[in-house]
């Protein structure tokens, strides 16, 4: 039972970052068709700029803002030097661009940063809470409640607020939100906007219990995106679930199979759902019509 | 790699202007390295290459060899084994260098061995792994310690303390993957029973499952082994302490520098390590055969590249001095008497370790080389 508890704190912890890189997908695949490979730059640029900015004696909230800043920053200047100009490109080839970009922000870092691996001091301490039996770090629950606050907050602009039903409008149908006024450019960019803040988030967030440094983003994309097909790309409802769902197949797998085979647990269960729901989870069943 | 190689060329041309008359009057002594400068090996390949620059500069400063100039080509491979076997090959044919020293990882080393064996040039890696000398190749040898010895060494420190039923975590990059099969396969021989083989991949951030399986393997463990270098060793360790395990911690010599303490902050205290005496080089006592070379190359590299040292950068001091004695020694630049003169070592005092190279010993250091370590108040702790 303890046993049990500990595979799913590890499971929840891990997931909740997928689920937030799956989130940022999400939404700019919705405003644009465009998969964002540099999703996962922005958590280490928030991890990063955080690290360096508190080692500069920059107080932790602070350079915590100062790093989502430096994401949102990259996000917008990511859709208006590179995915801007290439407008009326098909899907593959601004996939194509973002993935240039991130190979980008990876060398930039490289240089401004280092190459070495960093470690944040834990929020809220770094004794283990005790539960039944199985331990739980409070930075873990940092990051859960993170994300769950994010998704929350996310869930508010788009249902409550004008631009929220913009970018819900341009996500259902670009060129209707055109004609009805909305500046979908605008839209756009507020959307890798938004998934640069989010990304860096998730970056600062996790950064005290899985370290970081130039290269982490790579290998958080890949398993977000794979999050955001399981859940069905375009549904934010369906990033979380599946972030977290993937999160605790990897913990389970490592747990009850094998640690050796656990990633390959995780991609055969998420390769037997697509293939009997091929959206995904929670996907749109795309309709065409003639 | 641009602006290193240039600032090899600086390097370069300003012992060239600068330097002693005679050094520089003849053709420089090429030597050639390949290192994993940048990428997931940088922290092994970045002071093996200031070490490398450092002291090739010192030794020309005093009159090079055999009355000429050591000149360094050096390559960055980013940990990229296909890479490094395109630069060995450029080096070869190209750079038409006298000797190699460099190889940061198993990897890197392995793929550049056939290069050089071809070509007849004595190259001296300085990775880890076993297999780059065994079996013995002609050409190919390694200063660092073996995986194997580090296995020996923590299995001398368990029977010594009693303790026999261990549980063994490994990453699945290949020096996690290439020291557990090591640790597998001597275990037997020191009485250890390995109850639970855990593995992590590259990257993984949460290892508490693998080591709650360890916790609850049948018949409990006395101890746990992590076989890795990098971030992963930190993360095992703070997971440790987190799940408060209560049993000891061991770590490998891939995590003997300053960095993996500071990622693992007060989780580490405890923590034992197999380790080149460099990294406890105050600590040894005066009449250690290694305390003057160890304090020396410590000193200077601390002096000059304002930050700590660590045992990979010398692991290139060893592999560099072997050879510049050997060059000595032989008086010719020629691949094949260099290679009987490094064969030919005894007694070499470097910072890895005492070293008697043979004909069929490759590495010439055996188990008195490692010391075990234990992590203290945030700092190491010589124990034997």
């Amino acid at each position: 039972m303890d046993q049990l508890l500990q595979f799913v704190f590890s499971g929840l912890t891990v997931g909740a970052v997928y689920a937030l890189v799956a989130l940022g997908f999400t939404l700019i695949y919705n405003a644009s068709d465009v998969i964002n490979f540099a999703q996962g730059e922005f958590v280490m640029l928030g991890g990063m700029v955080t690290v360096f900015a508190v080692a500069a004696g920059v107080p932790l909230p602070l350079a915590a803002l100062l790093a989502i800043a430096v994401a949102v920053v990259t996000g917008l200047a990511l859709h208006r030097l590179a995915i801007e100009p290439a407008r009326g490109a098909s899907a593959v080839t601004l996939i194509i661009i973002t993935i240039g970009a991130s190979i980008l922000i990876r060398g930039l870092a490289q240089l401004v940063f280092d190459r070495q691996f960093h470690a944040l001091p834990a929020f809220s301490g770094e004794e283990p809470i005790r539960v039944l039996g199985a331990s739980i770090l409070p930075q873990s629950l940092w990051v859960l409640v993170g994300a769950a606050a994010i998704v929350l907050a996310l869930w508010l602009f788009m249902e409550r607020t004008l631009l929220g039903k913009a970018v819900r409008a341009t996500a259902a149908n670009r060129l209707a939100a055109r004609l009805v006024g909305i500046d979908t450019t605008l839209v756009l960019a507020l959307a890798f906007g938004i998934s640069g803040a989010i990304g860096a988030i998730a970056g600062i967030l996790i950064t005290p219990i899985t370290l970081t440094s130039f290269a982490v983003g790579t290998l958080l994309a890949l398993k977000g995106f794979a999050a955001a097909m399981l859940g069905g790309m375009g549904n934010p409802v369906g990033a979380v679930v599946g972030g977290l769902a993937l999160g605790l197949l990897e913990s389970l797998a490592a747990g009850f199979i094998s640690s050796t085979y656990k990633d390959a647990v995780a991609f055969l269960v998420i390769l037997g759902v697509l293939f009997v729901l091929p959206q995904g989870l929670f996907g749109r069943r795309a309709v065409e019509r003639v | 790699m641009s602006r290193r190689l240039f600032s090899a060329l600086m390097i370069g041309a300003a012992a060239l202007a600068f330097g002693p008359p005679p050094a520089a009057a003849q053709a420089p002594i090429r030597i050639g390295a390949v290192l994993s400068v940048t990428g997931p090996a940088s922290f092994l390949g970045d002071p093996e290459a200031r070490t490398l620059r450092l002291y090739i500069e010192r030794i020309n400063q005093a009159g090079g060899v055999l009355g000429r100039r050591l000149e360094l080509v050096l390559y960055d491979d980013g940990g990229d084994a296909n890479r490094a076997r395109t630069f060995a090959t450029r080096l070869v044919e190209d750079d038409r260098i006298v000797a190699m020293v460099g190889g940061t990882t198993t990897g890197t080393s392995m793929a550049m061995i056939p290069v050089f064996e071809e070509a007849r040039i004595p190259f001296i890696s300085l990775a880890g792994g076993i297999e780059i000398i065994e079996p013995v190749k002609p050409f190919t040898f390694k200063t660092p310690h073996t995986d194997k010895m580090a296995c020996e060494k923590i299995f001398e420190d368990l029977r010594k303390r009693g303790l026999s039923r261990i549980g063994l975590i490994s990453g699945t990059g290949g020096f996690g993957a290439s020291m557990r099969n090591q640790c597998l396969r001597v275990a037997a021989d020191f009485g250890i029973t390995v109850v639970a083989d855990e593995r992590y991949g590259p990257g993984d951030t949460d290892m508490t499952p693998q080591l709650t399986r360890i916790r609850n393997a049948p018949g409990g463990v006395q101890a746990v082994v992590n076989a890795d270098f990098g971030q992963g060793p930190a993360i095992v360790t703070r997971n440790f302490a987190q799940l408060a395990m209560g049993v000891p911690l061991y770590q490998s010599h891939g995590v003997a520098s300053r960095s993996f303490i500071d990622l693992a902050g007060p989780a580490a205290e405890g923590v034992r390590l197999p380790a080149a005496a460099l990294l406890v080089a105050e600590q040894l006592p005066d009449n250690d055969p290694q305390k003057r070379v160890v304090m020396e190359y410590k000193q200077l590299y601390e002096s000059t590249q304002n930050q700590p040292v660590s045992t990979f950068g010398g692991h290139a001091y060893d592999g560099l001095m072997i050879l510049v004695e050997a060059i000595k020694r032989a008086g010719s630049t020629d691949g094949v008497r260099i290679r009987d003169a490094i064969r030919q070592t005894r007694g070499f005092i470097g910072t890895g370790g005492v070293v008697n190279m043979s004909a069929t010993d490759h590495m010439g250091l055996d188990l008195s080389a490692f010391r075990m370590i234990e992590i203290r108040g945030g700092n190491w702790r010589l124990l034997d």
